[in-house]
């Protein structure tokens, strides 16, 4: 049997775009824009999502992240993140989509500052007016089921509840929750926010989700082209897990080696 | 329009004077901009790209000019 095969043909699609990596990289908190592209580089991701901000008029000649990862190769996400209330939200991609030129977006609209929570009432609100004006965006939200419902009725392309408090690094704290919104959900899923390291991203994937977004647990590894590439591999493993279908848990043991025959 | 013809604006929250009779993309280029990589929005209004070449910048205009940054 090869082994290779259901990694190479295991797509997922979110709005009509097929994707082979089921990784998507934050930009953001990296010491220099060559470690973010060799990080990018590492973890295999073909969508990075990117801010959008004020042009630095004192500075023009600043690098471009443009100049660094390739927006013809890695699909730019841009994102919504800083912003708290529906309107800065939709304001910011109005401008992001004439920056790029795509539909394809992140909301992320946030409740306050020190957790960083999303406030699904301005969340929703704000999906529906971007659907309504062509956009097609995949939703930072809480881990709800029936909030990831409702986002999804609005016209969301994908859900993305946190697995904890963003750049936390704490790890998939409901996984109840997570597993019910994978299985309620006809868009894809994907964890956004809390992942700290490898086994957190395979946990993600072993509960079904469509793919894990992250930008801390890689930026502030102490080798981050490094934990990239562990990233990758751990969200191949998660999935190759969940397709595999695990074993059955026991409450007693099981002896792996056959009884008869013993001396 | 001030007395010796140029005019007021701002550019993300910061005032700024210019010749009378520029497009906003002459605007980008004089900040030191390639307008091609920025997206423009004039008094609250996204400015579509292929128009930045046409619409001329008035007195009292207020941009905000971006790009893509790294982001989470």
């Amino acid at each position: 049997m090869n082994v290779q095969a259901p990694v190479q043909a295991d797509t997922w699609t979110v709005a009509g775009r097929t994707f082979t990596s089921r990784l998507i990289v934050g930009t953001g908190k990296y010491k220099t824009l060559e470690e973010n592209a060799a990080a990018v580089e590492a973890s295999g991701a073909e969508i990075v999502t990117v801010a959008v901000r004020r042009v630095n008029v004192s500075n023009p000649n600043e690098p471009m992240l443009t100049d660094f990862i390739d927006p013809k190769r890695i699909t730019y996400l841009p994102n919504t993140a800083g912003c708290f209330n529906a309107d800065e939200a939709i304001r910011t991609l109005r401008l992001a989509r004439e920056a790029g030129g795509w539909n394809l977006v992140k909301l992320e609209v946030l409740g306050e500052a020190k957790t960083l929570y999303p406030d699904m009432r301005e969340t929703l609100r704000a999906t529906e007016t971007l659907v309504k004006e062509g956009f097609e965006p995949m939703v930072y939200c809480v881990d709800d089921p029936i909030a990831a419902k409702q986002l999804e009725e609005a016209g969301a392309v994908a859900i993305m509840p946190l697995g904890a408090p963003i750049g936390s690094g704490l790890g998939i704290q409901n996984r109840v929750t997570i597993r019910l919104i994978v299985e309620g959900a006809s868009v894809p899923v994907l964890v956004d926010a809390g992942v700290g390291t490898a086994s957190d991203a395979a946990q993600a994937m072993e509960l079904g989700c469509d793919g894990v977004l992250m930008n801390t647990a890689i930026a502030e590894a102490k080798d981050p082209v490094m934990m990239a590439r562990a990233m990758k591999l751990a969200v191949e493993a998660g999935r190759l897990a969940y397709l595999a279908g695990r074993m059955q848990k026991r409450r007693y043991a099981d002896p792996s080696s056959p009884l008869a025959g013993l001396i | 329009m001030t007395l010796d013809g140029t005019l007021q604006i701002r550019i993300n929250g910061e005032h700024r004077r210019v010749e009378s009779g520029i497009s906003i993309a002459e605007l980008v280029r004089e900040i030191g901009f390639d307008p091609i990589r920025v997206a423009v929005e004039r008094n609250l209004e996204v400015v579509p790209r292929s128009t930045l070449a046409e619409v001329q910048v008035e007195d009292g205009d207020d941009y905000e000019i971006v790009r893509f940054v790294g982001g989470g």
